[in-house]
């Protein structure tokens, strides 16, 4: 415990090197985050039922014609599915910033934007992957034609990792804003375009019998840049809300 | 490395008005010091400053004599920061709490070095009690926990006697001399009396 040079009258506390374990420190984040989502099930249902209400709404809405309904299917799925992830962004970090985990978190001796990332692949895993998989039942709903029930699970679930992603930065930037809600939307709208444009175009690709891959792939190309770019600002913005 | 933290012609500036300026600040082995001052007088602020948190500030900061965005890592892989909100996980028990800061640090840790930390603490009977179900002085303790639980040479408290019982006061100022007489170093904010600790120091402020 004592370095040699200690004298009995100071003796000098050994001190650490950062000892790396981002590791360990990924898995108990992916963990605690797991375990905390899954005790709250309300908080992860609310996108789920968000989503099924708006899309049961619209053949209420609109007129039960199959047709006319399969022609706006891809645009109404794509559109309530983006706006449900949107609902579930704004709590991302704030739980963790009105506790006190959150500074906590940028204290760890672990890249913030390793940890960051950690929380934004629960979010996608409880609220992304869900609303993927819930999409074609709601298509039927819509009388979507099949065949793009398949390209419509898929592009969602790689959309909405984006999604979440770009969500998580301007969570990031507005968890410490007492009403930070619709300035987050107003952020990080404009972003979600791109997504919403190439997600629904496979969807309508799929349909017209075209070739669904340029658009998976743009999603794709989209998802990687995301991946490579967001958890920087992630963590540069989670340290500007500290700040203030 | 030695453990040391030095502030130079340190200055905020907040909403037009300065909390501190011109400070200079000395910390070493064994050392426990004590900001003092009004309610908004800035030692939170402070605090946060000196645990590497804010970036709005005027002045230098070193550790070990070297500036501090240079050994920033060094740095946070010795501190052991408890601010105004414990960071406590209503949602989670005791135990799981204390499991996540565990391995932040980078460290596995085992089942009963963390129940034993929390019996240390008080909370024995509790490990599996979803903390919010527990007070607010009991989940201060859980936070309190990672003192013991964690190897930190240099601690940052901030407040941390609130909600606290007379007896647990007792018994954390006592683990804060015994922290320093190993020689590690305090940096404490607090409005309790701290009696039991010989070597203490105060930081005026405002």
């Amino acid at each position: 415990m004592h370095s040699s040079n200690a004298t009995i009258d100071a003796p000098v506390m050994s001190m650490h090197d950062p000892k790396g374990g981002l590791v360990v420190a990924l898995n108990a984040t992916l963990k605690r985050d797991l375990t905390l989502m899954l005790r709250r099930r309300g908080e992860v249902l609310n996108p789920l039922v968000f989503f099924a209400l708006v899309i049961t709404l619209f053949p209420i809405g609109i007129s039960p014609d199959p047709e006319l309904l399969a022609a706006i299917a891809p645009g109404l799925l794509w559109v309530a599915a983006l706006l449900a992830a949107l609902l579930s962004l704004d709590s991302l970090f704030r739980s963790d910033y009105e506790d006190g985990s959150l500074e906590q978190l940028l204290l760890a001796p672990q890249p913030l934007a390793a940890l960051g990332l950690a929380k934004v692949a629960v979010h996608w895993l409880l609220t992304g992957l869900p609303l993927a998989l819930m999409a074609p039942v709601l298509g039927i709903m819509l009388s979507l034609p099949a065949g793009s029930y398949a390209v419509l699970a898929l592009s969602l679930a790689v959309g909405t990792a984006s999604l979440s992603l770009i969500g998580a930065i301007g969570a990031a930037l507005t968890v410490g804003l007492a009403r930070g809600g619709v300035l987050l939307s107003l952020l990080v709208l404009p972003l979600y375009i791109p997504i919403l444009i190439f997600g629904a175009g496979a969807v309508q690709a799929a349909i017209m019998g075209d070739g669904v891959m340029a658009h998976l792939a743009i999603l794709g190309a989209l998802l990687a840049v995301a991946l490579m770019l967001a958890p920087w600002a992630i963590a540069a913005s989670l340290r500007i809300s500290i700040n203030g | 490395m030695s453990l040391c933290l030095q502030a130079r012609q340190l200055a905020c500036e907040r909403d037009d008005r300065w909390l501190f300026e011109g400070l200079d600040l000395d910390i070493h082995s064994g050392e426990i010091v004590r900001i003092e001052g009004p309610n908004g007088s800035g030692k939170t602020t402070l605090l946060k400053i000196l645990s590497g948190q804010l970036s709005d500030y005027h002045g230098e900061l070193y550790w070990g004599g070297a500036p501090m965005h240079e050994v920033r890592e060094h740095f946070l892989a010795n501190l052991l920061y408890l601010g105004h909100a414990p960071g406590v996980k209503a949602g989670l028990t005791p135990l799981e709490n204390l499991a996540w800061y565990q391995a932040l640090s980078g460290e596995q840790g085992s089942e009963s070095a963390r129940e034993e930390a929390l019996a240390h603490v008080g909370l024995s009977g509790f490990e599996d009690v979803p903390a919010g179900q527990l007070s607010a002085g009991q989940q201060r303790r859980i936070a309190l926990a990672r003192l013991t639980l964690t190897q930190r040479a240099l601690w940052v408290l901030d407040e941390p006697f609130t909600a606290i019982d007379r007896h647990g006061v007792g018994a954390l100022e006592a683990q804060l001399v015994a922290h320093a007489n190993a020689g590690g170093c305090v940096l404490v904010t607090t409005h309790h009396e701290l009696t039991a600790s010989p070597v203490l120091r105060r930081v005026q402020l405002g």
